[in-house]
């Protein structure tokens, strides 16, 4: 029998890409260094400018873009297999609506603006409220969780709009609307300290999916009949969306697009196999990301051109070519 | 030996009662098959007695042990379950799908070892499906994905097989196929549980049947004396005659003098 056999290559070329992406985005920024300058500034004493700008802008942002694209891919892999749609993406569940809203509230009450940690905090806050809520309404089975998820979405939105809406002033409204575009750039290390046990936690729920999303290939009575504890697999798959790509939206604001593309770009590679879609889906999703940041620092725009105004105009044609392949797959 | 016991079970859902006060025991070597018109509680008894559906009232034992009792995985290598129309959800090479059988059997961060695609290769020749080797699973027709579940379900080789509705929508010489290799299986000494709308291949297959109506058994027993035409009346609502024994066994159907099938138009002159 011919078995696919599970290459080492395909995995390397992605970490040596991935790695390249990394290098690339630390030399690249609105002040041009050429390498040589970045580097004796990292053996010179410090503190001196160029260290300044890696230390303190470069590799937070880069850190953050693999984090956060890192988090998107593996929480649509995880749903598109929990839920079986190919539609499905990780702000399904309510989850990013939810750290929207909490980050969102720390900005409309100004704690943002005296206190550093608010936004994330309350995002991270708002995230897992919203991930309890669908949670406490769609444990029972799949769609009830889609649809408790788009409830949640739902009130999410609705209070984002009432924060619009009652805006202080002009200029409260502007800075909540660009936080909502969605930006991995000038984000302090404190921030990202905070962030990223949540997010390891997440990752943590998700790595327990894998053998329950592979047995779901065959529907859920089958999957039940192998001894899958589905409520079991929900939940953790709940826990870990909220918590991975809730934080991770609190840190980012709302990128789209990532979460639904990366998934099916790996899938055909893994020969369809949800279990071997989460570690390639997690890695293109942060090399997708930080491209597309590297490519906001390279367009020439007269304002800034946020990253998830980019990814969702590079994911929209992605997502008529899915429709089309639908299409054609289901007449 | 294995014994299969559904102990008084009743299931009860919003106020209406599926399945009521059936009592069914069944063990190895046996291929029991399930009669009874559609929303006689077929499919609810075999959720029960595959242990995914937990009785409102009375137990299912397998071996005298409470079946909701058993360790998920244990119980997963012991019996096999095959819903109603299985699907695949996703276009996986057809050895991967029947290697998903072997899932309880393999370690939680294992990989599956040279023994293990033996297995699968058995399991795959055994249902005739060899040659779909690397295929995906989706491009199967009706009777292939079938019997790729069929053998999904056998890769692990668990005493107990039950499968809801396996021939529905099979050809009949797929459907032939299907239910011989159930009998084959019960002759190797497993216990073999489907529910067969067939009633001329469960005549000359089952080694016994279990008549349902309402919800409740009708009748339970060895085939040969179980299946008569008054119990497929009171069964299906149709005259029945049942002609010869065993493989030469042939279930046909009498319409009723006042079946509207004699008038399908009412009214309507004949020209």
């Amino acid at each position: 029998m011919v078995r696919p056999l599970q290459a080492p290559m395909p995995l390397m070329l992605a970490l040596l890409l991935l790695l390249a992406a990394a290098g690339t985005s630390l030399v690249i920024g609105k002040v041009w260094l050429p390498p040589v300058v970045l580097f004796d500034g990292l053996v010179a004493p410090k503190p001196n400018l160029a260290w300044l700008i890696v230390t303190e802008l470069r590799i937070p942002r880069t850190v953050l873009a693999l984090m956060v694209g890192a988090t998107l891919g593996l929480g649509g892999a995880v749903l598109q297999g929990l839920l079986r749609n190919p539609l499905a993406e990780p702000g399904l569940l309510g989850v990013s609506g939810g750290a929207a809203l909490g980050a969102v509230i720390a900005i409309y009450f100004g704690l943002a603006a005296r206190f550093a940690l608010a936004t994330p905090l309350l995002g991270i806050a708002g995230a897992l409220a919203a991930g309890a809520l669908t949670f406490l309404f769609g444990r029972s089975g799949t769609l009830t969780l889609i649809l408790a998820g788009s409830a949640v979405s739902g009130l999410a939105a609705a209070g984002l709009a009432l924060a619009l809406n009652f805006a202080p002033s002009p200029y409260a409204a502007y800075e909540i609307t660009t936080w909502l575009l969605g930006s991995v750039a000038e984000r302090e290390w404190s921030q990202i300290a905070l962030c990223t046990p949540f997010i390891l936690a997440g990752w943590l729920c998700l790595a327990a999916t894998p053998r329950g999303l592979d047995a779901l290939t065959l529907g859920e009575a089958q999957a039940e009949s192998l001894g899958v504890n589905l409520n079991m697999l929900r939940a953790l798959a709940l826990a870990g969306v909220a918590l991975s790509v809730g934080a991770a939206t609190a840190m980012a604001g709302a990128i789209g697009f990532v979460g639904l593309v990366a998934p099916h770009l790996v899938r055909p590679f893994v020969g369809y196999r949800p279990s071997r879609i989460l570690l390639p889906s997690a890695m293109f999703g942060a090399f997708l990301l930080l491209v597309t940041d590297i490519a906001i620092r390279v367009i020439p725009t007269s304002s800034e051109l946020k990253l998830g105004v980019l990814t969702s105009l590079i994911g929209t044609p992605f997502f008529f070519w899915l429709v089309l392949r639908l299409r054609s797959l289901s007449p | 030996m294995t014994v299969l016991h559904a102990e008084n079970v009743s299931y009860d859902i919003a106020g209406r009662s599926l399945v009521s006060n059936i009592d069914l025991a069944c063990e190895s070597g046996q291929f029991v098959a399930l009669l009874g018109a559609n929303g006689a509680g077929k499919s609810t008894l075999i959720r029960m007695l595959s242990g995914l559906e937990r009785p409102s009232r009375g137990e299912v034992r397998l071996d005298v042990r409470p079946i909701r009792a058993i360790d998920r995985r244990e119980l997963a290598r012991r019996r096999a379950y095959i819903p109603q129309n299985a699907r695949v959800e996703w276009p996986v090479a057809v050895e991967r799908l029947v290697a998903l059988g072997l899932m309880p059997q393999i370690p939680v961060f294992g990989d599956l070892d040279r023994a293990a695609w033996r297995k699968v290769e058995a399991a795959l020749a055994l249902c005739d499906l060899s040659h779909k080797t690397g295929q995906p699973a989706t491009t199967l027709s009706g009777g292939e994905l079938a019997r790729a579940m069929l053998a999904r379900a056998l890769v692990g080789e668990p005493e107990i097989v039950i499968a809801d509705e396996p021939l529905s929508g099979l050809d009949p010489k797929h459907a032939m196929d299907g239910v011989a290799r159930l009998a084959a299986l019960a002759r190797a000494g497993r216990l073999i549980i489907a529910s067969i709308h067939d009633l001329t291949l469960a005549a000359r297959y089952a080694t016994h049947v279990a008549i349902m109506r309402g919800g409740r058994l009708l009748a339970y027993g060895p085939t040969a004396s179980t299946l008569t035409s008054s119990r497929i009346c009171a069964a299906f609502d149709v005259d029945a005659c049942i002609q010869g024994t065993g493989a030469q066994a042939i279930v046909d159907f009498i319409a009723r003098p006042d079946t509207p099938a004699q008038h399908p138009f009412p009214g309507v002159a004949s020209a």
